[in-house]
């Protein structure tokens, strides 16, 4: 143990090392929701190590980027393997994190004093969905190429700039070579960067408050002589064992579904996406990748381009603004009263419905419905202030149960 | 517990709903292929390289791993395979050049080696048993999934020629049950053949997906019991 | 309540799982490892090449190219066949008895198959830069016992018309000669000998 010693004289490997992982306390009554923040973390590393190799054989070239994915597919050793790890981490990536976003509705980690994780959290799931969009023009197929001609369309919405702006995002008059090497650029190393950024935010963040739990009860109001959290146990080794089952249960299905059905019924790699972009046909149905579908059928119920824009946007904002919306004492849906609980699942029904109704043709009912469903979505933001306030909450437990 | 259950619940329905509507009106066939079947394969190369490779290229796939995975040396390749090129380490291009093909056919054949994951394999083995005469068409033939297609029948000396009825149902007007059955038989193998090129390592992933699950669920026994031991003082 | 925790069975386990967990990460590692070796489209294009010698005059030499490395393919004339076993004092190894720099069948004095073509690799084993082909004898710069051979212009190595380094040059071994074979008299093969592919 000299090195170490010679090291900690230079370096706060130990002192690093305990702050956030060995005399780091997490609430001992985690379950089954607080997997989810490793498997995130699993999953960047996963897609950072995938993506680098992958860009030593793919080809950021509207001439050469489908071939080149088909060349990393056929020719290049395992090449299949390192792609379907990346194309499938992209779709388990949101899984994860939308899972972990839920969590914290349900057990009220944004509130007090947990803004900024919140905040940081927000911000990365911005990054992921800019990270995702541009790396799915990197395959130059056909969805590629109309999905991202159809989301830079967008910012033609904005008033007075919006042309001039979505014709200096794609850098040419459609989407084209010069689109697909800057996306390049951003895809493979400034949002990666921007990312991690957030993600030690997040983290330091988080450690400084420390963890919320499925009581929303705070540990540090109850510590033992020694100023530990008496409902508090070390993130090392109790979580890192725990979580490393809750990793292989995650590789297990992860496996299932990359080595038996990587497209997932067209889900996770679109059929259109193996035709190569071409500028002058659009396929039939031009649906985003699974995880917009929600804000994408937002865009489409709202009967006006900039409005719908706007409300597309909005409703990624209003995420933002929970902590300060939210005005129960209360943090954990335990102990909650009833007009949360009926709003909360109001809100993830209607995230679902806008979700499955964003893959579907945007006619009559469905748009009816989606219409609906997006004012519930709303709502939930809307009337929070109100709800959360009159709600008859229960009393809260002063230890964790 | 109630509110994970329900909402795993949604995702499964959420996976389990079609990403697509059909979008032609024709309803597909199904059909079961098989591609650790060499023999279905092997005969599934030889009528793609005698029918489709004349017009349309695979030039993602080389010749020496579709020996390699098909179980045939490069010298079986090069003698009973390789009409196009002469290098077995070659990928399977077409020697007819776009701007003609273009102009006889109206469009450039589209290269066939993704061709079975853009279309489906169900899709394209309907497609390629439904061209029925039709007059009206300037190659007097026309297809009930894919309608006004630049393609010829190349297959009618296979399959014999059908017709439409009124209620969009195709008849023989050569041929018999028998080879008409034959006729199947020979699609399948061929859409077997393409299936396999839309995704060579296929094989190899199926083959892998076993052994990775079964190392996990070897680790899981390992690592929960870890889990456990550690766990026990916590109360 | 216990407050007798099992150390040992927790060292087992602990143990149990780092060696599971470290045979699979090794096994994740192979194929990113793997994917950096030459891709199936490498290989193909560095598949062997056949050269046609019939129109090879004597003392001329052809380039061919395989696996993106210049291959020197040179018809010697009798009398520098001759002057071959006269340098040997002055090689560093003169009878090829580093394995590694050729084929078994090319170990002999003019290191090649047929006595009169030479075929090497044009690459300096120094640090890889080409030689150039100096077969004139006694030229000004190489001095007046120069009997024709090759010079690297990068660090001034020399090597005689077979491919054999001489001493005293930053060189350490002779020029490598490829794996090759004749397809027919005058047809050579050039990157698989005649066992198959090397």
């Amino acid at each position: 143990m000299r090195l170490l010693e010679w090291v900690d004289a230079r370096f706060p490997a130990s002192k690093l090392w305990n702050e956030h992982l060995a005399h780091y306390y997490a609430p001992k009554n985690f379950n089954f929701w607080y997997f989810f923040g490793a498997l995130a973390l699993l999953i960047l590393a996963l897609q950072i190590v995938t993506g680098i190799f992958l860009t030593m054989h793919y080809k950021p070239d509207t001439e050469l980027a489908f071939a080149s994915v088909e060349y990393i597919m056929r020719d290049v050793e395992w090449g299949w393997l390192i792609r379907y790890l990346h194309s499938t981490g992209a779709s388990a990536f949101f899984v994860v994190i939308y899972l972990h976003m839920f969590r914290g509705l349900l057990y009220g980690s944004y509130k007090k004093p947990r803004e900024l994780v919140w905040i940081f959290g927000m911000l990365i799931y911005l990054a992921l969905m800019a990270e995702a969009f541009m790396g799915y023009l990197l395959p130059w197929g056909q969805m590629s190429y109309w999905g991202a001609q159809v989301i830079i369309s967008l910012f033609g919405a904005i008033p007075y700039i919006g042309e001039g702006l979505a014709l200096w995002i794609r850098g040419d008059f459609v989407v084209a070579d010069a689109t697909l090497n800057r996306f390049f650029a951003f895809h493979v190393i400034a949002v990666p960067l921007v990312l991690l950024g957030l993600v030690v935010a997040h983290i330091i963040a988080l450690h400084e408050v420390g963890s919320n739990n499925p009581d929303g009860v705070e540990i540090k109001q109850v510590k033992d002589d020694e100023g530990i959290p008496v409902d508090g146990i070390a993130f090392h080794p109790y979580y890192s064992v725990k979580d490393l089952v809750g990793v292989i249960v995650f590789l297990f299905i992860f496996s299932i579904i990359l080595f038996y059905m990587p497209e997932m019924g067209g889900w996770f790699l679109e059929k259109d996406n193996f035709i190569p972009a071409d500028p002058l046909k659009t396929p039939e149905h031009i649906v985003p990748l699974w995880y917009f579908t929600p804000f994408y059928a937002i865009l489409r119920a709202v009967p006006d381009k900039l409005f719908g824009v706007i409300a597309m946007g909005g409703a990624i904002f209003v995420l933002f603004l929970i902590p300060w919306l939210d005005r129960s004492p209360v943090k954990s849906i335990r102990y909650r009263g009833p007009l949360f609980k009926v709003a909360l699942t109001i809100f993830t029904m209607s995230f679902l419905a806008l979700g499955y109704l964003g893959t579907q043709p945007a006619t009559g009912l469905y748009t009816l419905m989606a219409q609906v469903f997006s004012i519930l979505y709303f709502s939930f933001f809307l009337f929070m202030p109100l709800y959360t306030a009159i709600d008859k909450d229960k009393p809260v437990p002063h230890r964790v149960t | 517990m109630k509110l994970t259950l329900g909402l795993l619940l949604s995702l499964t329905a959420f996976f389990a709903s079609p990403a697509y509507a059909a979008s032609s009106k024709v309803a597909l066939d199904n059909v079961e292929l098989d591609l650790s079947d060499k023999a279905s394969l092997q005969r599934g190369a030889k009528i793609f390289m005698n029918y489709c490779l004349s017009c349309h290229s695979a030039s993602y796939m080389r010749y020496n791993r579709m020996g390699k995975d098909l179980g045939l040396s490069d010298k079986q390749v090069k003698e009973s395979l390789m009409f196009a090129s002469d290098k077995v380490g070659d990928t399977m291009t077409v020697a007819m050049r776009p701007e003609d093909a273009k102009k006889w056919f109206g469009v450039v054949p589209p290269d066939l080696s993704v061709i079975s994951r853009a279309r489906g394999t169900d899709w394209l083995y309907t497609y390629l048993r439904s061209y029925y005469l039709d007059t009206d068409k300037p190659l007097g033939t026309n297809n009930l999934v894919f309608t006004d297609v630049g393609m010829p029948h190349v297959l009618w000396q296979e399959q014999g020629y059908l017709r439409k009825d009124s209620d969009n149902q195709l008849h023989a007007l050569t041929g018999d049950q028998e080879m008409a059955f034959e006729y199947s038989m020979m699609i399948r193998d061929l859409v077997n053949f393409m299936a396999y090129i839309g995704e060579p390592s296929k094989i190899e992933r199926l083959a892998l997906g076993k052994w990775v699950l079964l190392y996990l669920v070897l680790f899981f026994f390992v690592a929960y019991p870890l889990k456990k031991a550690f766990w026990e003082d916590v109360h | 309540m216990t407050n007798t925790v099992d150390v040992d069975k927790r060292r087992f386990l602990t143990n149990a799982t780092t060696v599971v967990g470290g045979i699979g990460a090794i096994a994740v590692a192979i194929p990113f490892i793997s994917s950096l070796s030459p891709s199936a489209k490498a290989q193909a294009a560095g598949a062997p090449v056949a050269v046609d010698i019939s129109k090879l005059a004597i003392g001329q030499m052809i380039t061919a190219e395989w696996r993106g490395k210049p291959v020197w393919v040179l018809r010697r004339s009798e009398e520098t066949l001759a002057t071959l076993p006269t340098l040997v004092s002055e090689l560093r190894d003169p009878d090829s008895d580093n394995t590694d720099q050729q084929p078994d069948y090319c170990k002999n004095p003019g290191r090649s198959i047929r006595d009169d073509i030479l075929v090497v690799v044009g690459i300096c084993t120094h640090l890889g830069c080409s030689p150039t082909h100096r077969p004139e004898l006694a030229p000004e710069d190489l001095g007046s016992d120069w009997k024709g051979g090759f010079f690297c212009p990068c660090h001034g190595s020399t090597f005689d018309l077979a491919g054999r380094v001489y001493s005293g040059v930053p060189a350490p071994t002779n020029l490598v000669v490829p794996p090759y074979h004749y397809l027919s008299e005058n047809q050579l093969l050039i990157g698989e000998d005649s066992q198959g592919v090397a």
